[in-house]
């Protein structure tokens, strides 16, 4: 693990011995990363395992705890991104940094405008500069356009000329191509070329294996906040990444569904539009039974979550059959979906699933105030009690129901939140990533509820990007890539292998060239 | 399970400090209230008496019937500028009732409601002015700050149209008609109390039961602490911001009408800026801008911090300009106390996580 790969006088940037710790967990430990001139350094690892951590503290973004950077041979230390910005280090971030009621050429302009004499900001090289810098990209978006009614593969081709237009000798690329049709992959791999001929360092994050076996030339494997292993690319194979990845540490695999009852959730030809063109839910067929644990793997924009959001009735524009116990959900208030027996716990449990102001109590029973209602008033003493019942099967830490849930961990607090759903008296739940966030015990716990739950008879859904919870808690796993179910294996037939490859595998392109 | 740090007051290791500091500042309101009704009481003579807190009582039980509806529309996250002409356009709708009538042209008649009938349209207006509001808030996506800004411009000038500008005066009806007793509302009393305060209390006691005690007041908190997870755990989001606004007309309706009978008279400007002492009212009590934080009690306290303030500086003979200048420094300073307190609440709660 030690010795590099390469020759050394090519590094220009080095991170060693770098760690991290937030409060609760090691995000990072001791991790060596060399990045050369020249070539494309990639980056890979399951969710988790501190690639973004570690982008970060390179980009300047937050500090490590431990350990330390050099620059072009001399220990920097970044106070800010801009700071890293000014010594050469670019990013382009995974989500857009752009700022949609401007213009493109406004984007690309804004931390350094063209001025006329220092005032104010000459528009015709302002444009003249957009347009040098998409037509190195080979795209002509005409610059004048708002950043809002470009498609976002467009968009992403904005953020990378944005990157390019200061002039970077490191540019980091978190999972450039999830938002890129083909035919734009080709045209961001002839950019990498072309940087890499002018000597810049490319550090590339992505969870395509096989882009990564295109376009990488040195990798780094990360795992569970360490380096795993390092090589050169073109010396090992797809199964040698993802064998160092995932490790062959096993869970402890969970006893099977002990009995399956009949269908408890039918799904036919579900479907969500993409308001650029295509689907983000691509007419998507399953049928979970009661009893059972179905697991959704895939990658980040996968689908998943819109597909469950879909299923709870978040998304208007949805269309398909969704059946629980024979009836059609399809168009039904999400209300009235919770009534028929489904819930929801979001993946963002800060944005869609906590009410921060309200305490641990009235956040359980938000869901079910009917069933404490009685006539006008909410009957004080069986909420109460109903709540203390539940802290206790979700083993939440909490001295009293009463205490504000944001003064929770987030591990109990994801248990609040299902708590929530649970008090509905559903027949089907879904969970969206339940373990994010949360630290290893109350993922436990968690997974330990659900299995409690497919015991009572109930249906559960739960997606991952994590294979050991994909393969250790699951009945059947739905692979989902680009919106489809990409493929389906009972317990017994999954494999780790199998997984990532069917949920890496790129789909024939779909009708999605630039227009 | 017992030996762990649990988030919560006894198990905090800085033991007795923050209970204290934490018991002071959440009671920082009602402190206020005390220190201010001590300093008149020593300063100004007669303040304490009985006959002058009844005065007192009725000057703020306009204000404060207007606050507990803006609470809950700040619960929810929003807000509503629209009260203060509410007060005026439901004034001048019983004013024209009370001296016109409704013409019916074609039979020729005018129908004279009495003064429950008058009472019970102004009060329907009110509503109906706030079921705009929530309409134009949940179902066009107007921001609430607009679209009440745009209906305190429209019901302004309702008012002013009703009148053509004048006002109606000597309301008490006429015996022929069956509409007198209107001025009972204003200056009428209940067992020897004045017929406003009963109505405050009646108010307060109902609002602060919507909000703590019923499935509705629930929700209020919810839409305002976390939209989008209350939306996905059931509750009808929309729905519950409508009520908000309407139960906000209501209220100002109903405080238009109490004006109007002391006065005996509906002027078209009157209730102009009352909306401005109703949030300051409601801010003043705890209720957070950004929704989801306050409490009825909390905005009472409030209304009469700033009613007895205004009162006691009257009395003392400190002018007005001055009185504008003071009420503005407490508005501000209870806010900013406001944000100490989150700050501290956070800060104890996070170490009594850590342990």
């Amino acid at each position: 693990m030690s010795a590099s790969v390469g020759p050394d006088n090519d590094i220009i940037l080095k991170a060693e011995g770098v760690g991290k710790v937030f409060p609760g967990t090691i995000a990072l430990q001791e991790v060596d990363f060399e990045v050369r001139r020249g070539a494309v350094n990639v980056l890979v690892g399951e969710n988790g395992a501190g690639k973004s951590t570690l982008m970060k503290i390179l980009a300047g973004a937050t500090e490590p705890t431990t350990g330390r950077l050099l620059l072009r041979g001399q220990q920097v230390s970044f106070q800010s991104v801009r700071d890293a910005a000014r010594q050469g280090i670019g990013i382009i971030y995974q989500e857009l940094n752009l700022c949609p009621n401007l213009s493109v050429a406004e984007n690309l302009g804004l931390i350094d405008p063209p001025t006329r004499f220092g005032f104010d900001i000459d528009r015709t090289r302002q444009v003249e500069k957009a347009k040098a810098l998409l037509a190195r990209l080979e795209h002509p978006i005409d610059p004048s356009r708002l950043v809002d009614d470009l498609r976002i593969g467009q968009q992403q081709i904005v953020e990378i000329a944005k990157a390019l237009a200061a002039d970077v000798d490191v540019l980091i690329m978190d999972e450039p191509t999830s938002a890129l049709s083909a035919a734009e992959v080709d045209i961001l791999f002839k950019v990498i070329r072309d940087l890499k001929a002018h000597g810049v360092a490319i550090i590339y994050i992505s969870h395509r294996l096989e882009e990564i076996m295109r376009i990488g030339d040195y990798i780094t494997v990360l795992r569970d906040g360490r380096r795993q292993a390092d090589a050169l690319v073109e010396d090992i194979s797809v199964d040698w990444i993802i064998e160092r990845m995932v490790g062959s540490t096993k869970l402890a695999l969970q006893e099977k569904a002990s009995r399956l009852g009949g269908n408890a959730l039918t799904v036919q030809g579900l479907s969500l539009p993409r308001a650029a063109g295509g689907f983000l839910v691509d007419h998507v067929d399953f049928s979970v039974q009661a009893g059972e644990i179905v697991c959704f793997y895939g990658l980040l924009g996968a689908g998943r979550s819109e597909l469950f959001e879909c299923l709870m009735g978040l998304q208007p524009q949805a269309v398909g059959r969704i059946e629980i116990g024979g009836r059609d959900l399809s168009g039904l208030s999400i209300s009235d979906r919770i009534k028929r027996g489904l819930v929801l716990v979001p993946e963002d449990r800060q944005r869609d699933g906590l009410v921060q102001t309200l305490s641990v109590r009235a956040n359980l029973s938000l869901a079910s105030l009917r069933r404490f209602t009685r006539f006008f008033s909410l009957d004080a003493a069986s909420e109460k009690s109903e709540a203390r019942d539940m802290i206790k099967r979700m083993t939440i830490k909490v001295s009293s129901p009463e205490v504000e849930v944001t003064a929770l961990s987030g591990g109990n607090q994801q248990k609040v939140v299902i708590g929530k759903g649970l008090m509905t008296g559903p027949s089907v739940v879904l969970l969206d990533e339940p373990s994010r966030g949360v630290d290893v015990g109350a993922k436990a716990e968690i997974f330990r509820v659900m299995r409690q739950l497919s015991d009572a008879g109930l249906a559960v859904i739960f997606s991952t990007s994590d294979l050991k919870e994909a393969l250790g808690y699951a009945d059947r796993i739905v692979v989902m890539s680009r919106g489809q179910i990409a493929a389906e294996y009972s317990r017994d037939e999954a494999t780790e292998a199998a997984l990532v490859e069917a949920s890496t595998a790129a789909f024939p392109a779909q009708e999605r060239l630039v227009s | 399970m017992s030996s762990e740090a649990l988030p919560t007051v006894k198990s905090d290791p800085s033991k007795r400090r923050r209970p204290l500091a934490l018991l002071l500042m959440s009671f920082r309101t009602f402190i206020a209230l005390i220190v201010v009704f001590v300093f008149f009481g020593v300063t100004t003579p007669n303040f304490l008496d009985v006959p002058t807190l009844i005065i007192v009582a009725k000057h703020v039980a306009v204000n404060a019937i207007l606050a507990i509806g803006m609470t809950f529309v700040i619960l929810t996250a929003g807000i509503d500028l629209s009260v203060g002409s509410i007060v005026g356009i439901s004034g001048m709708i019983a004013g024209a009732l009370l001296t016109r009538g409704i013409p019916l042209d074609v039979l020729d008649v005018t129908i004279f409601p009495n003064v429950i009938e008058t009472i019970a349209i102004s009060l329907g207006v009110g509503a109906g002015v706030g079921l705009i509001n929530g309409l134009l808030i949940t179902g066009l996506n107007v921001a609430p700050f607009i679209a009440t800004l745009g209906t305190l411009y429209v019901a302004r000038g309702a008012a002013l149209l009703i009148s053509d500008g004048a006002t109606f005066s000597n309301l008490v009806g006429d015996p022929n008609l069956g509409n007198t007793g209107f001025p009972f509302l204003g200056s009428g009393t209940l067992l020897g109390v004045p017929v406003s305060i009963v109505a405050l209390v009646i108010f307060a006691a109902v609002a602060a039961y919507v909000a703590g005690r019923t499935p509705f007041g629930r929700q209020v908190y919810a839409v305002g602490g976390n939209e989008r997870a209350a939306a996905l755990s059931g509750v009808r989001v929309n729905r519950i911001k409508v009520c908000a606004y309407m139960i906000s007309g209501f209220c100002a309706a109903f405080a238009g009408l109490v004006i109007a009978s002391e006065l005996v008279a509906a002027h078209p400007a009157s209730g102009e800026t009352f909306e401005l002492n109703a949030i300051a009212a409601a801010v003043l009590g705890g209720t957070s801008l950004s929704g989801g934080r306050g409490t009825i009690a909390g905005t009472l306290i409030g209304a009469f911090v700033i009613g007895v303030l205004s009162d006691g500086l009257v009395m003392l003979g400190v002018s007005s300009f001055w009185q504008m200048v003071i009420k503005g420094i407490v508005i501000i300073a209870a806010v900013v106390l406001d944000q100490m307190q989150r700050r501290m609440y956070r800060r104890f709660a996070l170490e009594a996580q850590l342990g």
